[in-house]
């Protein structure tokens, strides 16, 4: 089998073509894949469809899905926030969104976080009482179920995901470290290529223990080691 | 004349206000606080309590806010705040915390909001002449957790303007799920029959309440004044 380790971040993003939708974990700044992004803003893929918790911040050292929004890398975003948090924090995402340069779709943090996961689990489609009598929920189909309103979500697959790891080894099982942990292995079930930044050294298959793995290798693609700083990100 | 002659008076504070709330947490809660104002509920602490905190981002059982120094860079609440792990505590990933919420588990949460109608609506992620919204997990929570309180400022900040409605003007965030609601001004009820008026500001009359107020209050018989913590 070819080996799963790649040397550069370059590298392991380097065939990405356009117009593909890609999964950027994260949630607070933790666990967010910078250094895959970083590199795939010096790539140039464009016309990409991005899957996200927020649509970037505001922090111009830290790069994040809002870096290649700015770079005109993305032309559509799902995200649960599609507003500032406050009116003054207008990302580069508000700013092209207002001016319709970008598209977007709000989707509740649950119910992201399900679909996601249903992409990775094989569901078509399932019930979720997440929005019900909202705007979000209008002209979705509603099903009553033990007395209860539920509205219908489907799936949200993508081409890749980038993701951020604790520990890796040369098969790709995974661990993470605390709330690092967010949508990465959710998002890293529900991509076809999965490529994955790692803040330890890569260890030889047989020194993670099996009940201790968050995510399986079967998952992963590419892995790749982030180097000690300024080379690497560990923001 | 001033359209508000009552508004120079003192209200509560921010951290009176969510210490109330937070009285009303029963021993062993799921606790999930929103961002900003909310998250004061932490700071009140009832050492013959055990409440544990939820986080959307997966962590059961956090403790309290990190002090300058002792932050471990991959542990945040929902605010991203950094806060403390305390013994006890678990973690698991999105998916899994959301399907925490939607179960049911999470007793209260807490949250800030624009607006509440005397129905238990409440609008709280979006402003209709602003493109988009600030969703988050809010929808979610508002929709399976036990019940619902809301801490916000009685009137509008900007322009005094009342926020407890007979139905609310913006989108709103979940129908009819507010149970209780700390104001400036007050301690209410969301009944079936509307905002029922428990614990007035002190020195703020009922009379005084409801001119700030675009919905009828229920003033029970057994009003009291506010509760402050001991």
């Amino acid at each position: 089998m070819k080996s799963k380790v790649y040397q550069t971040f370059d590298q392991a993003v380097s065939d990405i073509p356009n117009d593909v939708t890609i999964m950027f974990p994260g949630f607070s700044g933790i666990g967010v894949p910078r250094n895959l992004i970083a590199a795939l803003h010096r790539q140039g893929a464009k016309g990409l469809t991005g899957i996200s918790n927020n649509a970037g911040t505001l922090d111009a050292k830290a790069p994040d899905v809002g870096t290649l929004i700015e770079a005109g890398q993305v032309k559509k975003m799902y995200c649960a926030f599609t507003s500032p948090t406050h009116p003054s924090r207008v990302t580069a995402f508000v700013r092209m969104y207002n001016n319709n340069e970008i598209e977007a779709e709000t989707v509740p943090q649950g119910t992201m976080a399900e679909r996601i996961r249903a992409a990775g689990a094989g569901i078509g489609a399932f019930y979720t009482p997440t929005s019900v009598g909202t705007e979000l929920a209008e002209g979705k189909e509603h099903r009553v179920i033990n007395g209860r309103t539920y509205v219908l979500e489907y799936p949200l697959h993508a081409d890749y995901a980038f993701i951020r790891a604790w520990k890796a080894d040369t098969f790709g099982n995974l661990q993470f470290r605390l709330t690092q942990r967010n949508f990465n292995p959710i998002m890293a079930m529900a991509a076809k290529t999965t490529i994955v930044e790692v803040e330890n050294d890569v260890v030889p298959m047989g020194e993670l223990d099996p009940d201790a793995i968050h995510l399986p290798g079967v998952y992963v693609h590419r892995i790749v080691r982030i180097p000690p700083a300024p080379q690497g990100i560990w923001e | 004349m001033p359209e508000h002659p009552k508004s120079e008076k003192p209200k509560l504070e921010r951290q009176a206000m969510c210490d109330r709330l937070a009285m009303e947490f029963q021993d062993g809660w799921i606790v999930n606080l929103g961002v900003g104002m909310p998250t004061l509920c932490s700071n009140y602490v009832d050492p013959g309590k055990t409440i544990i905190n939820h986080s959307e981002n997966g962590v059961i059982g956090y403790g309290p806010i990190a002090p300058k120094g002792q932050e471990d860079r991959h542990l945040v609440n929902a605010g991203g705040q950094f806060v403390l792990a305390q013994p006890g505590m678990a973690i698991v990933h999105h998916a899994d915390s959301f399907a925490f919420i939607r179960s049911g588990m999470v007793d209260v949460t807490v949250m800030g909001a624009y607006e509440v109608s005397e129905n238990g609506d409440f609008a709280n992620w979006r402003i209709p002449n602003r493109k988009g919204g600030g969703i988050g997990g809010a929808m979610d929570l508002a929709a399976c957790a036990q019940r619902v309180f809301i801490a916000m400022e009685h009137t509008n900040p900007r322009d005094g303007t009342p926020r407890l409605l007979k139905r609310c003007k913006l989108p709103i965030t979940a129908p009819g799920v507010v149970k209780m609601l700390v104001t400036d001004l007050g301690l209410f009820e969301v009944t079936a029959q509307g905002f029922l008026l428990r614990e007035h500001a002190p020195g703020w009359t009922p009379e005084e309440i409801q001119h700030e107020t675009e919905a009828k209050l229920i003033i029970p018989r057994d009003l009291r004044e506010f509760r402050f913590r001991d």
